[in-house]
């Protein structure tokens, strides 16, 4: 049982993509006024309207959400800046929700958007966290990928998952992808290409890594009866938890913060995993997605390999994962990769995936993983979407 | 030519002259400029250049030490300063070819006019005696002018007149590595000099203005060792005379005859300077 | 097992040297002191004075308790190897042009987990590990992951030689060789493989003896050299300089004596013109050379050593004036290091204690040996470490001068 207040009343619509480009010379606020720009057309609420924002970017700097305001001429009574990459789409809807409940806000506008400048990637490194800049950057791999290499090393010891596991997932991914205009990456991918791909920082090859590009996604909050008035397809959500700096006694990351809160989150959607029909996971790299299976509770810690191998992961199987085809095959467009899932969970429960739609899709699972500060990532959340009732 | 009437001192003048010098009408001056002019006069320059590899002397660690000649540029046509070049520079007051005072030594210390500074100028201008130990020096780097030396000149060349330099030839300037004009070994330094009584000599018998030598002191390397300790410096200095050190060419001098023009720098109580020594000789030598 | 380093071919001249790209230099305050540690060649985290909790990353409070009372304190580094990696790709050009690099994830013994740079001989996890802190090339700590029992060629490792100055194959140029300290630093550097020690020399006509046992070995070569007189130091380096590794400037002067005891500035003016000017003139001709080869191969330019004083912490009055000439000296090696960082040339400070030469004959024992300085240094220089205090003085000062420096200037005062 949850002791938390549910999210009933709140609605979340109109998911907007703006089209990722790899290299931009555009500043992130172009990509977020084209995204709040897409977010008034397709709901057809005037822009004086959104009165709440909460924003998520890398690369606004000196700005911040409250430069925007400003800059997109919005007078919003609500602002949230969310500088949590992959887990701020989560961490948005979270707040936002809560203050459409509150009636601290009527519509609000939650937007992740990032440029890629030729150099941007090595520029938003150098000042991403103390720990990182002190304990990290000093060991070269100018990136996450040691990290990641060294947290998938070790899981495939510990619990015997071998490389080829994970190009199962990032195979699937990209047979989604493909079914996604958006997505950055058009060709198909072998199990044997994703093995043969040079090595970036062994075990992690090049199809383990996400591309950076230019890019934004967004999404409105707003009541379900708003949603009705303005005529707008909706989804409802059913539970969400958000868990920070979780495990920090495990010496290397094994598991998530996601495992200390999914009975709660399972308890406020009244459903239990079984009952999921798609899930939106976080895919920075493929050995997280494999522990968000195991932590959100579709396989147990350690099952994740049988578990993939035993499952279809693509749109049409029996467990679609990252039906946009993920960050890994659509790209990451900065801190909008951390609303890539939330907009295609949409998509999905308001009937608009086109292609690449899961059949009778009624319950979705958004995940988020973020903030990679030492060792780590730090923001993980999850959210269940459902179809209104 | 075509001759005119003319004072003989414009007829002594250079060969195609037409115009007779200035002043030249007959004084000793007069001659000495036309002398200098058509080259029957030639200036030697007795001097060592300096630089900072010429070496300085060297005492005991434990004792105050002559500076080196040191030079650093304050600029050369550039950003420190464009349309010029210049130096500033340092040494001791006897560092390379220099001239002591009677002050420099304390046989010396309460004479008057013993200073450079004080010194009648007229000092300045002397006529100079070359004796010639250069082979002596060759065989013997310890070599010490004796009186039997200054009487075998004598006898060559007449007698040393009151007032002159007596500068002791040994070739030793042709030194040039540093080391070898030192001539250090573990006893300390080896280069030629004169004996006490040699210097009593010149003294107290033929009155010199001062004594000159081409290696690093008046007095021999050894010359501690020698009773009184540095008999050179102690006799002259304590007579009010002078000296000379670091000087070269003195094998293109006559043993007799050549004038040296040796003014120091004009320092206040000043011990001695580096300066440029000149000798004038007259041609034939 | 590590490959030993061979001596490495003569280089192409017609291609460009390549310079160095420093590896990522930004340390927050705190983390600093993990470089302040490493400078002395030593490895220290953060500990709780009131938990006991070992930290890391460095931090402003517990990440138990939340005390603010951490204290820097020496590690053992033992610990596990959880998981390696090696870097085949990095958006880094330090680590760019030096692929592939191995990485590896640690758990120490006393409880925090370090990411590390990982020694060849370290064997795949898990397995034990050994943990140092060195200063990578930007002059920051960075920690190191070696095998609990390296072999004999383990300072040949190609990402510890990053970290260090070793003298192997490499030229260096002794400023001083005709003291006692010069000499066996001599000795010391053709010991450690120096491929050509050129050895500098002043006065020539000044023989204080032994100059020819250290000019016998082959790898030596006299050259002249004196501080005092900027010609003969450009004109060495236009000569040597393009070739100079590691400069080693012991070259001193060190007279007996403090205010009082001395009428006239001409010895405190000669103290100054070799201990300090003399570290000026050799900088501002050397440095440049030095710099534009730091990253030249194997055999780079790599370091430069100042022979101070710990005299230059504390002023020592019975020699006040050498002691404010090293002073002065160490105050213009910062400036020294601050000018070589963009090159990732190390600036070795050494502060020794009396040493057992004609100058220190007075002083008591302990005295340090000269060759005993000399191997400080060459250790210093194989470890990488940037800041030296040899011997007993010199430790016992450094001592009492960081637990509180005006009672050190009392006590020296007093004669303690």
């Amino acid at each position: 049982m949850t002791t938390r207040r549910s999210y009933e009343g709140v609605a979340v619509a109109v998911p907007v993509t703006v089209p990722y480009v790899r290299y931009s010379t555009r500043s992130a606020h172009w990509f977020l006024g084209q995204a709040l720009q897409a977010l008034v057309r397709e709901a057809g609420v005037p822009k004086e309207q959104i009165d709440g924002l909460c924003v998520s970017s890398f690369t606004l700097a000196p700005d911040t959400a409250v430069g925007v305001t400003q800059h997109m001429g919005l007078s919003p009574r609500w602002l949230d800046h969310v500088p949590t990459g992959g887990a701020s789409g989560v961490m948005c809807l979270r707040r936002a929700a809560r203050a459409v409940q509150a009636g601290d806000a009527e519509v609000v506008a939650c937007v992740g958007a990032d440029t890629n400048h030729v150099d941007s990637f090595r520029q938003s490194l150098g000042s991403f966290s103390n720990f990182a800049r002190d304990a990290t950057y000093p060991y070269g791999s100018g990136g996450p990928n040691s990290i990641f290499a060294f947290i998938t090393a070790n899981y495939m010891r510990t619990f015997g998952a071998r490389r080829e596991d994970f190009g199962r997932i990032a195979v699937a991914q990209r047979s989604n992808a493909l079914k996604n205009p958006n997505a950055m990456f058009k060709k198909p991918l072998t199990l044997e290409e994703y093995m043969r791909a040079r090595p970036i920082a062994d075990p992690i090859h090049l199809f383990d890594c996400v591309m950076p590009c230019a890019g934004a996604e967004a999404f409105l909050v707003m009541s379900e009866a708003r949603a009705r008035d303005l005529g707008l397809a909706y989804a409802v959500v059913r539970g969400a938890i958000e868990r920070h700096n979780a495990y920090a006694e495990d010496p290397i990351m094994v598991r998530g913060g996601w495992r200390v809160d999914r009975d709660d989150l399972y308890a406020q959607a009244g459903v239990r995993p079984d009952d999921i029909d798609f899930v939106q996971t976080y895919d920075d790299y493929p050995v997280i997605v494999m522990m968000q299976f195991e932590d959100l509770g579709f396989c147990g810690k350690g099952e994740g390999p049988a578990f993939v191998q035993a499952r279809d992961l693509t749109v049409a199987g029996d467990f679609p994962n990252n039906t946009s085809g993920g960050q890994l095959s659509a790209g990451q467009a900065g801190a909008a990769a951390g609303f890539l899932g939330m907009t295609d969970a949409l998509r999905q429960l308001t009937g608009s995936a086109g292609p690449r739609a899961v059949a009778d899709a009624r319950l979705g699972l958004v995940a988020g993983f973020g903030m990679v500060t030492y060792d780590r990532c730090l923001c993980t959340g999850a959210v269940i979407l459902g179809r209104p009732s | 030519m075509t001759t005119t009437t003319t004072s003989p001192a414009a007829r002594a003048a250079a060969p195609g002259a037409t115009t007779a010098p200035a002043g030249s009408s007959g004084s000793i001056l007069g001659a000495l400029v036309g002398a200098m002019l058509s080259g029957r006069i030639r200036v030697v320059d007795l001097t060592q250049t300096l630089t900072p590899e010429f070496p300085q002397i060297a005492l005991p660690p434990e004792m105050g030490q002559c500076w080196p000649f040191r030079i650093e540029e304050v600029s050369h046509y550039d950003e420190r300063g464009p349309g010029w070049y210049w130096n500033n520079f340092s040494c001791g007051e006897h560092t390379g070819t220099h001239f002591d005072a009677p002050i420099h030594w304390i046989s010396g210390r309460d004479l008057p006019n013993n200073s450079v500074d004080t010194i009648p100028v007229q000092h300045f201008v002397a006529p100079a005696c070359v004796i010639d130990c250069s082979e002596q020096a060759r065989q013997d780097p310890d070599y010490l002018l004796t009186v039997a030396d200054i009487e075998r000149f004598e006898a060559e060349h007449g007698r040393i007149p009151a007032g002159a330099w007596l500068l002791m030839r040994t070739d030793w300037s042709k030194r040039q590595d540093p080391e070898a004009y030192q001539n250090f070994d573990e006893t300390g330094q080896h280069t030629p000099g004169p004996s006490t009584e040699a210097v009593q000599f010149l003294v107290e018998q033929r009155e010199v203005l001062g004594f000159g030598s081409e290696a690093i002191g008046t007095d021999a390397g050894q010359g501690y060792h020698l009773r009184p300790p540095y008999p050179c410096h102690y006799f002259m200095h304590g007579a009010g005379r002078y000296g000379l050190q670091c000087l070269s060419n003195l094998d293109l001098l006559p043993p007799t005859g050549a004038v040296l023009i040796c003014p120091p720098l004009k320092i206040e109580r000043g011990s001695g300077s580096p300066l440029r020594v000149l000798a004038l000789v007259e041609s034939g030598w | 097992m590590t490959m030993p380093l061979m001596r490495p071919k003569r280089k192409n001249p017609i291609l460009r040297t390549r310079q160095m790209n420093l590896p990522p230099w930004g340390r927050g305050r705190v983390a600093l002191g993990l470089t302040a540690a490493a400078a002395e060649g030593r490895f220290e985290l953060q500990t709780c004075r009131e938990c006991g909790a070992v930290q890391y990353p460095p931090r402003d409070a517990c990440h138990k308790c939340l005390s603010v009372r951490l204290a820097w304190r020496e590690q053992t580094g033992r610990g596990q190897l959880l998981s390696a990696t090696t870097l085949h790709h990095s958006n880094d050009l330090f680590f760019r042009e030096r692929l592939p690099w191995r990485l590896g994830f640690v758990h120490l013994d006393s409880g925090p987990t370090l990411m590390v740079h990982l020694h060849g001989e370290v064997g795949e996890a898990p397995t034990r590990v050994r943990v140092g802190a060195r200063l990578d090339r930007a002059g920051r700590a960075v920690l190191i992951g070696m095998p609990e029992q390296g072999s004999a060629h383990m300072a040949d490792d190609r990402m510890l030689r990053e970290m260090t100055s070793d003298p192997k194959f490499r030229k260096v140029l002794v400023t001083d060789g005709k003291t006692p300290v010069g000499q066996e630093l001599v000795r010391a550097m053709v010991k450690a493989g120096a491929e050509i020690v050129w050895v500098g020399h002043a006065e020539p006509w000044k023989n204080y003896g032994g100059l020819e046992d250290i000019t016998a070995l082959p790898q030596v070569t006299l050259v002249p050299l004196d501080l005092t007189n900027g010609r003969s130091v450009t004109e060495l380096a236009g000569e040597i300089g393009g070739k100079v590794d590691i400069v080693v400037n012991n070259a001193e002067v060190h007279r007996t004596f403090g205010i009082a005891g001395r009428r006239g500035t001409d010895v405190a003016k000669l103290e100054m013109d070799i201990n300090y000017f003399g570290l000026l003139r050799l900088a501002q001709e050397f440095g440049p050379a030095l710099r534009g080869r730091s990253a030249d191969g194997v055999t780079s330019a790599t370091a430069w050593v100042n022979l101070l004083s710990i005299y230059a912490l504390s002023n020592f009055p019975p020699h006040g004036t050498f002691s404010a000439s090293k002073a002065a000296a160490y105050s213009l090696a910062q400036c020294l290091r601050a000018e070589m960082r963009p090159a990732g040339i190390r600036v070795v400070n050494v502060f020794p204690g009396p040493i057992d030469d004609e100058w220190n004959q007075h002083m008591p024992p302990p005295k340090l040996a000269p060759a005993g300085l000399a191997s400080a240094i060459v250790k210093a220089l194989r470890e990488g470490v940037e800041d030296v205090y040899p011997g007993d003085v010199a430790q016992e000062w450094l001592e009492r001068w960081r637990d509180n420096p005006k009672v050190l200037e009392r006590e020296v005062a007093s004669g303690g």
